[in-house]
């Protein structure tokens, strides 16, 4: 078995098994109702509430959700959001040049503070260093820090104030960029960037791989970066992504039933493949069996030094014990697929696409 | 003397305040979408919108008012996906917007709704003569759609054109038609269709006494497309001239122009607020560059639905055409 230092830095002292398939989930998690309960409380101007009441409450919400992560046996865990509203707002409130005029329609009755970079983009306060912190204080185990990437930051807002997205997509990439650094200063080791509006427009893979290269600027070799891309036609990104400078690429493909998985046999995948096992957009957990068979898909893209498993996407809009359940299951599922790789029982034919037969 | 003609392409952004009400009565769920057979407080919700949304219209003096389509969950897809012969499948992207809607699957014949006249009955009360309707043209329809009962490509366009055309036949009088064809752009016709989709867009043109303006956006049209149009017995025909000047000034400089056009010069999809005076510049700019001495009536517009927008940007975008159009008539006169 080769080893593949970046990833084994997260393998646990008392891992049970010789092989090791790094578990961990994207990001988001289902927030416990009471803490939008205590959203609503904060926001309404007739109670007492506070701000100090709401910060406890996710502060509750964090080190809940974490402790929920590690229960579920996850290597990597997160805080499961629980401080973030929307990806793009969360960051748009914290980064200089950004204004917010109103609600902006997704699809039917689903809005979002759509902003608009009206100035160039500066660096103000730390966006993360405190989440990272407080959730890395909270747990012994190793934190993944998700960050929407600079394309997405670009492409989902209003942009007054730039020639182009490309332009204020990499003005962008420098300010990920600092913060990362400050990250990986509060000892932060695991970054994934997070890039959907990739799936839009995958003829702009090439911006993203600019940003990328404005991201992992002087960030030291040994800092874990991946990148989750969901819900698009990878034949339009892949093989160029092999390109971009990052360690991992975490890929949604349980929704399609692996059906795009060919895509990524040839050439050769040579970055670590996170891959999605549980579909996020189906309400009830896949058996431990299921999500054990799609770890095979994996393996019919990487060898098991370079697989790395996680749910499909962000889990936020399932209940949270199916959410729960999906976390259990995987990590079981891994375990189990780890023992049979250790004891040379599995065989699975690696590379070349398979003939669609049946 | 050119006329100025300030208007809109519809599909507005619904109110702050109906946002909250309408997701609060209606949920945020595929299934909770507009069905086209709601009542009560979502009826009551969408009235007290419409109304306000033709405020704003006339406030800021625009020479078309249109009702505004608030419940067109579906944007252009909406006609089809409240339709009985219809199922709404998954959500899909519509076209390359960070914007969703439910994938109409055509099961059965696309006979009469209506869904869009008793809009506009419900406008005729609170306009004058200057109501302007806004459909999807007929090859956007049908290309944002999935047939599954025509089972030919140009049959289940021609069936579109017929429903679009039963569909106008009983809307209540008004001044002028929009059909809106991005897909014209987004997803040009090949060869043959590109005619088709012409003929189709007769079809429907040909049911109204309105003056009939074509507005494709999201760039120019392929010249072969742009010559095809012109063949349609339509008045105007408009031009993205924020996405893209230079091919849409070729195909007038190469092909000629409808004698009334609409220009689409106020961005529907950006925030930054357009200043009157350089909107009524552009106007001279595409003027001094065309082969036509003078275009009879110009139509100045967004040049996409504004749904996009925040509210109140979507307001000053209005006031900014509205104001371009007075500009320019009296710079003419």
């Amino acid at each position: 078995m080769t080893t593949n230092e970046n990833k084994d830095q997260f393998r646990p002292t008392d891992h049970e098994n010789d092989h090791f398939l790094l578990t961990t989930v994207v990001g988001s998690y289902p927030k416990p109702k009471w803490l939008n309960r205590a959203k609503e409380l904060y926001e309404d101007p007739d109670h007492g509430f506070d701000e100090d009441d709401y910060r406890e409450a996710k502060d509750d919400a964090a080190r809940l959700i974490t402790n929920e992560h590690e229960r579920a046996g996850l290597d990597v865990v997160v805080d499961g959001e629980m401080r973030r509203n929307e990806m793009v707002e969360f960051f748009a409130h914290r980064i200089e040049g950004y204004e917010f005029n109103g609600p902006v329609k997704v699809w039917g009755h689903n809005y979002f503070d759509k902003p608009s970079v009206v100035t160039d983009v500066e660096y103000d306060e730390s966006w993360l260093v405190d989440e990272y912190e407080f959730t890395a204080a909270a747990t012994d185990r190793p934190v993944k820090v998700p960050i929407t990437g600079p394309y997405t930051l670009a492409s989902w807002s209003f942009n007054e104030a730039y020639e182009d997205d490309a332009e204020l997509a990499y003005d962008l990439a420098d300010l990920v960029n600092e913060e990362i650094e400050k990250l990986v200063e509060a000892g932060a080791r695991y970054i994934q960037i997070d890039e959907p509006a990739l799936a839009t427009t995958p003829d702009d893979h090439a911006i993203v791989g600019e940003a990328l290269e404005h991201i992992v600027a002087d960030i030291p070799e040994d800092v874990r970066i991946g990148l989750h891309v969901c819900y698009g036609d990878y034949s339009r990104i892949y093989p160029e992504i092999l390109e971009f400078p990052v360690d991992e690429f975490d890929l949604e493909l349980a929704n399609g039933d692996y059906d795009q998985l060919d895509v990524f046999k040839d050439p050769e995948f040579t970055k670590d493949l996170a891959l999605g096992v549980t579909d996020v957009h189906v309400g009830e957990a896949e058996s431990v069996e299921q999500i054990e068979r799609n770890i095979l898909k994996g393996l019919e893209v990487v060898p098991p030094e370079q697989l790395v498993l996680s749910p499909d996407c962000g889990v936020k809009l399932l209940d949270r014990e199916v959410a729960y359940g999906k976390m259990a299951n995987m990590v079981e599922a891994a375990r189990n697929v780890e023992a049979k790789l250790d004891a040379g029982e599995i065989d699975v034919e690696r590379g070349a696409p398979t003939p669609a037969d049946d | 003397m050119t006329e100025y003609v300030s208007t809109t392409t519809g599909l507005f952004p619904l109110p702050d305040w109906a946002k909250d009400d309408l997701s609060d009565l209606k949920g945020h769920q595929k299934h909770d979408l507009i069905s086209g057979d709601e009542g009560g407080e979502i009826t009551a919700a969408y009235e007290e919108a419409r109304e306000e949304v033709i405020d704003v219209q006339r406030e800021a003096g625009l020479d078309r008012v249109v009702e505004g389509q608030l419940r067109w969950d579906d944007m252009l897809a909406h006609p089809l996906a409240v339709h009985d012969a219809v199922e709404t499948h998954g959500i899909v992207r519509y076209y390359d917007n960070n914007n969703f809607y439910r994938e109409p699957v055509v099961t059965d014949d696309l006979d009469f709704s209506g869904d869009v006249a008793s809009e506009l009955e419900a406008t005729t009360e609170l306009v004058d003569d200057d109501l302007q309707a806004v459909l999807p043209g007929p090859y956007s329809l049908a290309e944002l759609a999935t047939d599954e009962h025509y089972g030919d490509e140009v049959e289940f366009l021609g069936a579109v054109a017929d429903f679009l055309a039963g569909e106008l036949e009983a809307f209540p009088a008004h001044e002028t038609l929009y059909l809106l064809e991005p897909s014209l752009v987004e997803d040009a016709p090949g060869d043959g269709l590109d005619e088709r989709a012409s003929e189709a867009i007769d079809r429907v043109a040909n049911a109204t006494d309105a003056d009939v303006v074509v507005q494709p956006y999201w760039g120019a049209l392929e010249e072969k497309v742009y010559a095809h149009l012109l063949d349609a017995d339509i008045d105007a025909v408009g031009f993205d001239f924020v996405a893209n000047q230079e091919d849409n000034l070729y195909n007038v400089q190469e092909y000629g122009a409808t004698d009334d056009v609409s220009l689409g010069l106020v961005d529907g999809q950006s925030t930054l607020v357009e200043d009157a005076d350089a909107v009524r510049d552009r106007v001279d700019w595409v003027t001094e560059r065309v082969p036509v001495s003078e275009f009879e009536t110009i139509y100045l517009t967004t040049n996409t639905e504004t749904f996009y927008l925040p509210y109140a940007k979507y307001e000053e975008k209005l006031a900014v055409l509205a104001d371009a159009a007075e500009l320019a008539e009296v710079k003419a006169a």
